[in-house]
C-alpha cells in the first residue's frame, strides 16, 4: 500500500490494522514539511481528513480531523483563542486538533487546554476496540504518545463540568506564522483555577504547586499573584533551544499564567 | 497512482506517487508553473490554492488526498487575456516587485472577496497574515486590496 484516502473510520482502520508501518496523514501540516524538508518517503500513508466520524462535533465530542479553522469559531474561549493563533489562515484550514495531539509537538498549542480541561482522548483499533485515555496518559515525551501503531485518534472528549472562564496566551517572536516559546491556558471552575503550559517540557504540564497555592486564597490580593507567578516559573522545566532559554521561557511562564488569571477573575 | 480533479473548470489527471505535494504535481507534471516553490513548509504563502473551497498552501497538501477534488490555482483568476480585478489592481497600484509572492497574494485576495466583497482592514491584515512579501513592504499590496474593497468586486 502506498496511499489510501480513507472515507470512513472503518476503511482507515481496516488500513490501518494492516499497514501499522503507514503514516496518518489529516491535515499534512506537519507531515508535509518533513517530507519536503527531509525527503522523508513515507512507507505508506492513510489519509483521514474525510473520514466523517472524524469530521464530527458534537457536545463533548470533538472530533480528531476538526480543523482550527472550525475551532475558531466554536463555543470554547481559549480553544477559540489558540486556533485563531496557530500558523495563518492556510495552515488552519487544513491543520487539525486530533493532529496537533498525534504529533504531541512540546509546543502544540492544543495541548495545554487539552491539559487545562482535563480532556481525554479517544482512540481506536481493530485490536483494541476503542480506548479512552486520560491526557495525563497520553503523552509521554517528546513527540512520544501512548497510542499504539494500529490506532487512529478519533475525537477529544471534554469532561461534563467545564470551566466557567478559561483563557489563553502564547509568546512567541511576532503575532502570526509562530510557534510558542510558551504557551498557557488558565481555566476556572467550581473546583477553582486550573494552570496548563506548554513548550515548557517535554510534555504538556500542570502547574500543580501554583494551582494549589492560588485556590487557597480567599481573595486574591496582588502580593499572592506575584507569589504565584513565582511558582508557575519554578515549577516548570523549561530548556534552552533555538526557539528561546530557560530563564525567558520560566520567566514568561509566570508572566502568562498571572495575566490569564487576572482576566478569569475579570470575565 | 494515478489522481483526477478539476483544475480551473478543466479535468486533469497525473501519475504521481501520493506522498508528493500537489505543488510539486502543479508545477512538474502539469505545467502550471504559477503556484510558487518557495519555504515548502507553509510559512509563505506563495504556493496558495484553493481547493474545494479552502485556502491552502499546496506544497502541505499531499496529491494523493487530492481525488475528486475542485482546484483553482492563479493561472484560472484570469479571464482569458483580460487581467482580473485583482490583478489589475495589483498593478496599478505597483504591488509587484520580484513577484515571487503575487500568484498566493491574487488566490488569497480571491478567496478573501469570494466570501467577503467588503472586508475592513483588520479582516483584510489577518487574511493576508500567511502571504510573505518581503519587498513591497504590503503597502502597496493593502492599497490595492483596499481599492477592491471600496469597488465592492
Amino acid at each position: 500500500m502506498h496511499f489510501l484516502a480513507a472515507g470512513d473510520l472503518s476503511t482507515a482502520l481496516d488500513a490501518r490494522a494492516e499497514h501499522p508501518e503507514a503514516e496518518l496523514l489529516a491535515g499534512g501540516t506537519d507531515l508535509m514539511v518533513e517530507v519536503n524538508l527531509s525527503y522523508h518517503r513515507p512507507a505508506g500513508v492513510i489519509a483521514v481528513r474525510s473520514c466523517e466520524e472524524l469530521l464530527e462535533w458534537e457536545g463533548r465530542r470533538i472530533g480528531a480531523a476538526v480543523t482550527w479553522a472550525r475551532l475558531e469559531d466554536g463555543p470554547h474561549r481559549a480553544l477559540g483563542q489558540l486556533a485563531r493563533t496557530i500558523g495563518s489562515p492556510q495552515i488552519r484550514a487544513a491543520g487539525t486538533l486530533g493532529g496537533n495531539v498525534a504529533t504531541a509537538s512540546p509546543a502544540g498549542d492544543g495541548l495545554p487546554w487539552i491539559a487545562a480541561v482535563d480532556a481525554e482522548i479517544e482512540v481506536a483499533s481493530r485490536s483494541r476496540g476503542t480506548r479512552i485515555i486520560p491526557w495525563t496518559e497520553f503523552f509521554v515525551g517528546v513527540k512520544e504518545t501512548t497510542l499504539a501503531p494500529d490506532e487512529i485518534i478519533t475525537a477529544i472528549l471534554l469532561p461534563e463540568q467545564m470551566p466557567v472562564s478559561q483563557e489563553f496566551a502564547k509568546v512567541g517572536v511576532r503575532n502570526v506564522m509562530v510557534i510558542a516559546m510558551v504557551n498557557c491556558v488558565v481555566a476556572r471552575g467550581d473546583d477553582g483555577f486550573r494552570v496548563a503550559l506548554g513548550s515548557v517540557a517535554p510534555v504538556p504540564i500542570r502547574a500543580y504547586r501554583a494551582e494549589e497555592m492560588i485556590n487557597a486564597e480567599t481573595s486574591i490580593s496582588d502580593a499572592a499573584l506575584t507569589e504565584f507567578a513565582r511558582i508557575v516559573s519554578d515549577e516548570v522545566r523549561p530548556i534552552t533551544d533555538h526557539r528561546s532559554t530557560e530563564a525567558y521561557r520560566r520567566h514568561a511562564s509566570g508572566v502568562l499564567a498571572r495575566r490569564l488569571v487576572e482576566r478569569c477573575l475579570a470575565a | 497512482m494515478i489522481v483526477t480533479f478539476t483544475i480551473n473548470g478543466e479535468e486533469r489527471s497525473a501519475t504521481v506517487a501520493g506522498w508528493e505535494s500537489l505543488l510539486t504535481v502543479l508545477r512538474d507534471n502539469l505545467g502550471l508553473a504559477g503556484s510558487k516553490n518557495a519555504c515548502e513548509q507553509g510559512e509563505c504563502g506563495s504556493c496558495s490554492v484553493i481547493v474545494d473551497g479552502a485556502n491552502l498552501c499546496s506544497c502541505l497538501v499531499m496529491v494523493g488526498d487530492c481525488e475528486g477534488t475542485t482546484i483553482t490555482t492563479v493561472e484560472g483568476i484570469a479571464h482569458g487575456s483580460a487581467l482580473h480585478p485583482i490583478q489589475q489592481a495589483i498593478l496599478d497600484e505597483g504591488g509587484v516587485q520580484c513577484g515571487f509572492c503575487t500568484p498566493g497574494f491574487v488566490i488569497t485576495a480571491a478567496h478573501l472577496f469570494a466570501a467577503d466583497p467588503n472586508p475592513d482592514e483588520e479582516t483584510m491584515r489577518e487574511a493576508f497574515s500567511g502571504n510573505i512579501c518581503r519587498c513591497t513592504g504590503y503597502g502597496a499590496l493593502l492599497r490595492a486590496f483596499d481599492r477592491l474593497a471600496e469597488d465592492g468586486t
